[in-house]
């Protein structure tokens, strides 16, 4: 994939690649881009859109640090083809809250200590919010389970736990 | 009227973290993040055998491919003298192999393309003859006579030994074994594991010939190290050096080192005058970096019937790899594996170790870990546990009777370390108080009605943390204190920057506790900066748990030069001599009025604005701070577990941990050091290794076979507290972020053993994974010990 592949940058793509169009919905937005078909959803979140929240651990859907809502579900966009993607809708952590006010989500993070080095946060918070959409009042083991896909090195998760209930809690009194 | 430390965000607030208003929001800036004009992008061909001679390169099919701009081979690198770089311990590494590969996961070569994509596929097209050499994969065939010997790159190196080393006093500790009672013994495998941060390693080099200037951006937690270490390889001028540590995405260790793609990027952009980022993918990040441990230990404790030790003798053999690169303080080559026992009043030990070459990945063997520290007191602790069954005593009771006790502080051990200060006896009876330690032989028979087993592993170790003091720690040759500089503006906000780097410590938020609490400048007001040597003063970065005891420090001691010429200036301001002035937090008043004083942002104003006459202006400093001694922090875990006896699988019931490290300057943030690293420990005890087969191919090249725990499995921890301040540290603080790594492991073994013991089971080498467990409880025998290695578990 390259940067030279996208319309926004106006020069045409080099060798006898075939080239794709694709539309899809980020955070909102729709957002065409010419691509290779085999460029993957994490590289053009990060390269082509410059969204860097999207991060990438394993390239091979183990750490969950890509982890993006597609359609609503969390998936790994490490291992999905960017070409998957034409026609729907993605949401990633720059789509979490606004300028000006946090997803509970965002804070509970934050006021739980949730996070240290904040590399896997993005995508452990968007397992968390996939969840809370689908089940407002997890458990303890829920949240465990809903967040088994996502790898954190740094906190024991113990404090991410806490940080899903603190936000759970705050969008049932919203 | 004093202000509120605590609302102010001073010492002991729980302050909630400034870092994370980026993090949260996806705008944390990661190598990775950072995108310069014209940027190319690197790839690293590896080998995928583990020892072989290299007959022939060629990489004509991968120039050829639209979009290459420059393809490294070892050849290339060699006619610039950059084949070879030194590594942290006086060995040398290659950076591209020329003459043989030694590893599995070695760089071969190197492709710079406009894009990863195109740089992965030319990669492909490389075509490496290799004729393969015999594999050597642990100490025992690397010392066999007929070895071949893998660093035959190495004038004067015979066989595949790196060292021998020893500390102690032989024959004193020999006499005491012979007066003994009872001498127990005790042998085991620590095994190979890895950091794993979830980010890989990268590097960003930009090279501007206009300028001469070279700036690199790289997940170092270490960035002046490294900025010396490129003007002493490559040769360029260390004043056109800049290295920039963004932010990174964990540490643990693995990134002090400076490996191969560093080193290559840089030259590419030499050669290419363009800005050339290399992204490590995690396999390359698993099978080529800094792993831990990988020793094998084996030991002797004499005592004396009433549970008095009396001695202790070690030997140690460990597997380096195929680079001597452990990051490790210069005098000692086994790192600090004699502080083993520090807890304890031994009077007579003896320490022997022997390194070897294997035809594995070298490392820098940290891993949350001070040093080697980690295998030193898991060895102590399974040791104290078997000594104490040996004994028939009660592990609890048999470590209390040997504990250094304390009024006996400082306490000088047999190798001669000095720990500082403790109260072991108060954090053991708090945790056997919160795990029901009594209770324990009930509930134990309880479950054997349900047919599970039950056990309790204790585990207590006080550890050194905090590299200096200058005289005995360096790297290579280079003294290990810290700085920080302090610059206060006009309006009472400021600036601090120190030679620490943060990997998710939460210096931005704890360092500006440090200055609230020392000058009552609302943390808030004060921004904190690291990791670019253009501007923070030079430092030895973030490893061995030393930032607050070193950096720290030092952030407290810039910030007592601070407030000393601030009282200069608050004297001038009201009229009286310096010695008629008094400090409370945050400002200065008349010793005989208190309501006549002065604000220490009003005495910044000044500092710009009306200083005394024949004073310089400003508010700013820096101080370098070269602690006296180590810091030494005390934990004490127990863990209780249930084990499945018909599958080997267990259950971790409950967790208890007491830490003792000093003053908390932020305990949140303490608490998470703490489980995070508890988290670490029960990954190692139950899962997490790299073992390798006999063809050198690594096992646990990836997230599949390298297991790192979930939410799912991770158990929950209980934390309790106890604070003897550190007497030496200007805050009273001690390290804590490697503790739990350090201690915990020893809990979760020495309870699944204890749950064994009737059974006749004295170890079980770590991971317990179910397999291991069952055969052990099935065979009441031993799994694990000195090599030759079982493979295929």
């Amino acid at each position: 994939m390259s940067s030279s592949l996208f319309e926004e940058v106006q020069t045409p793509p080099s060798g006898d690649i075939s080239v794709r169009r694709v539309t899809i919905n980020v955070n909102g937005e729709p957002r065409t881009a010419d691509i290779e078909p085999r460029l993957l959803l994490a590289d053009l979140l990060r390269q082509g859109l410059a969204l860097t929240g999207t991060h990438k651990g394993c390239d091979t859907t183990n750490c969950g640090a890509c982890t993006v809502l597609f359609d609503g579900r969390p998936v790994k966009s490490c291992t999905m083809l960017a070409a998957q993607a034409d026609g729907h809708n993605v949401q990633t952590v720059e789509g979490l809250g606004t300028a000006s006010e946090l997803d509970p989500v965002q804070e509970g993070f934050k006021q739980e200590h949730g996070l240290q080095c904040g590399f896997c946060t993005p995508g452990m918070m968007m397992s968390a919010k996939a969840l809370l959409e689908r089940n407002p009042n997890p458990t303890e083991d829920e949240i465990r389970w809903a967040l088994s896909g996502n790898l954190c090195r740094c906190t024991g998760y113990q404090n991410i736990v806490k940080a899903v209930l603190w936000a759970a809690e705050k969008m049932r009194s919203n | 009227m004093s202000l509120d430390e605590i609302k102010i965000g001073g010492m002991g607030a729980s302050r909630r973290r400034v870092e994370d208003n980026r993090f949260i929001r996806g705008k944390g800036n990661y190598v990775d993040d950072i995108v310069l004009p014209g940027m190319l992008h690197m790839e690293i061909l590896r080998s995928p055998v583990a020892h072989a001679r290299i007959k022939s390169i060629d990489t004509s099919a991968a120039w050829d491919m639209p979009g290459v701009r420059l393809v490294l081979t070892g050849e290339m690198m060699a006619a610039r003298n950059l084949a070879w770089m030194p590594t942290l311990s006086y060995d040398t590494a290659a950076v591209l192999a020329t003459d043989k590969v030694r590893f599995q996961g070695q760089e071969v070569c190197a492709v710079i393309a406009d894009d990863p994509y195109i740089a992965k596929d030319a990669c492909a097209k490389i075509v490496v003859d290799y004729e393969i050499l015999p594999v050597i994969v642990n100490p025992v065939q690397a010392a066999a006579a007929d070895a071949v010997q893998i660093r035959d790159d190495k004038e004067g190196q015979v066989g595949n030994k790196v060292f021998d080393w020893e500390i102690g006093d032989k024959a004193k500790t020999d006499k005491a074994f012979q007066d003994a009672d009872v001498v127990s013994k005790l042998e085991l495998h620590y095994p190979r594991t890895h950091p794993s941060p979830i980010e890989c390693c990268g590097s960003i080099a930009d090279f501007d010939r206009a300028t001469s200037k070279l700036t690199v951006y790289m997940t170092s937690q270490a960035p002046h190290i490294v900025r010396a270490a490129v003007a002493l390889v490559a040769e360029l001028p260390e004043q056109n050096i800049r290295i920039v540590s963004p932010d990174i995405g964990g540490g643990f260790g693995n990134k002090v080192p400076v490996y191969p793609g560093y080193v290559i990027s840089i030259l590419a952009s030499i050669l290419t005058e363009r800005p050339v980022k290399w992204i490590e993918d995690k396999t390359g990040n698993l099978i080529s970096t800094g792993f831990g441990r990988d020793v094998y230990l084996k030991g002797e404790m004499a005592l004396r019937k009433d549970g008095k030790i009396l001695a202790f003798r070690m030997n140690t053999i460990s597997d380096h790899g195929a680079f001597f690169a452990d990051a490790q303080p210069s005098k000692f080559k086994i790192g600090l594996m004699h502080s083993t026992f520090a807890a304890y009043d031994i009077p007579n030990a003896h320490l022997f170790a022997t390194g070897y070459y294997t035809n594995k990945a070298p490392g820098g063997v940290a891993y949350r870990c001070s040093f080697r520290v980690t295998e030193a007191m898991f060895f102590q602790e399974r040791m104290m546990q078997a000594a104490a069954d040996d004994l028939g005593m009660d592990q609890a009771e048999f470590r209390r009777v040997n504990f250094v006790k304390d009024d006996d502080f400082p306490h000088r051990t047999a190798f001669g370390f000095l720990t500082d200060s403790g109260q072991y006896g108060k954090c053991l009876d708090i945790a056997l108080e919160a795990i029901n330690y009594k209770n324990f032989e009930a509930e134990k028979a309880e479950a054997a009605k349900r047919g599970r087993l039950l056990g309790i592993g204790i585990s207590t170790m006080t550890e050194p943390l905090g590299a200096g003091n200058s005289r005995e720690y360096d790297i290579l040759g280079i003294k290990m204190f810290d700085s920080a500089e302090l610059r206060v503006h006009m309006t009472g906000k400021a600036i601090l920057r120190t030679g620490a780097k943060s990997q998710g410590q939460g210096h931005e938020t704890t360092w500006a506790q440090i200055v609230a609490h020392e000058l009552g400048i609302p943390a808030e007001d004060i921004v904190v900066e690291e990791g670019d040597t253009d501007t923070a003063p030079f430092g030895m970065g973030t490893y061995a748990s030393r930032s607050t005891p070193v950096a720290g420090a030092a952030v407290a001691m810039v910030a007592r030069k601070i407030r000393a010429k601030a009282r200069k200036i608050a004297a001038h301001l009201l009229e009286v001599s310096e010695e008629d002035i008094e400090w409370e937090l945050g400002r200065f008043y008349v010793r005989s009025n208190k309501d006549r004083g002065v604000t220490i942002q009003e005495c910044a104003m000044a500092a710009y604005s009306n200083m005394p006459d024949g004073m310089e202006p400003g508010l700013e400093n820096t101080a370098y701070y070269d602690p006296p001694n180590l810091t030494w922090p005390f934990a004490c875990y127990i863990c209780k577990v249930e084990i499945d006896p018909e599958t080997g699988v267990w259950d971790v019931l409950q967790f208890v941990a007491v830490d003792d490290c000093g003053v908390r300057i932020n305990p949140m943030i303490v608490e998470g050091q703490i489980m995070g690293g508890l988290t670490e420990a029960y990954a190692m005890a139950n899962m997490q290794y790299q073992t390798y087969d006999e063809e050198g191919n690594c096992i646990g090249a990836n997230y599949m076979d390298f297991l790192l725990p979930t939410a799912w499995e991770t158990p929950g921890w209980e934390l309790y507290e106890v604070v003897t301040p550190c007497p030496h540290h200007p805050i009273g603080a001690k390290g804590v972020g490697e503790c739990a790594t350090v201690a915990g492991p020893a809990a979760f073994v020495n309870a699944v053993v204890n749950a064994l013991k009737d059974k006749g089971v004295r170890n079980i080498d770590m991971p317990l994974m179910p397999n291991r467990v069952y055969e052990a409880l099935t065979t009441g025998k031993d799994v694990g010990g000195m090599p030759p290695v079982r493979s295929g578990d």
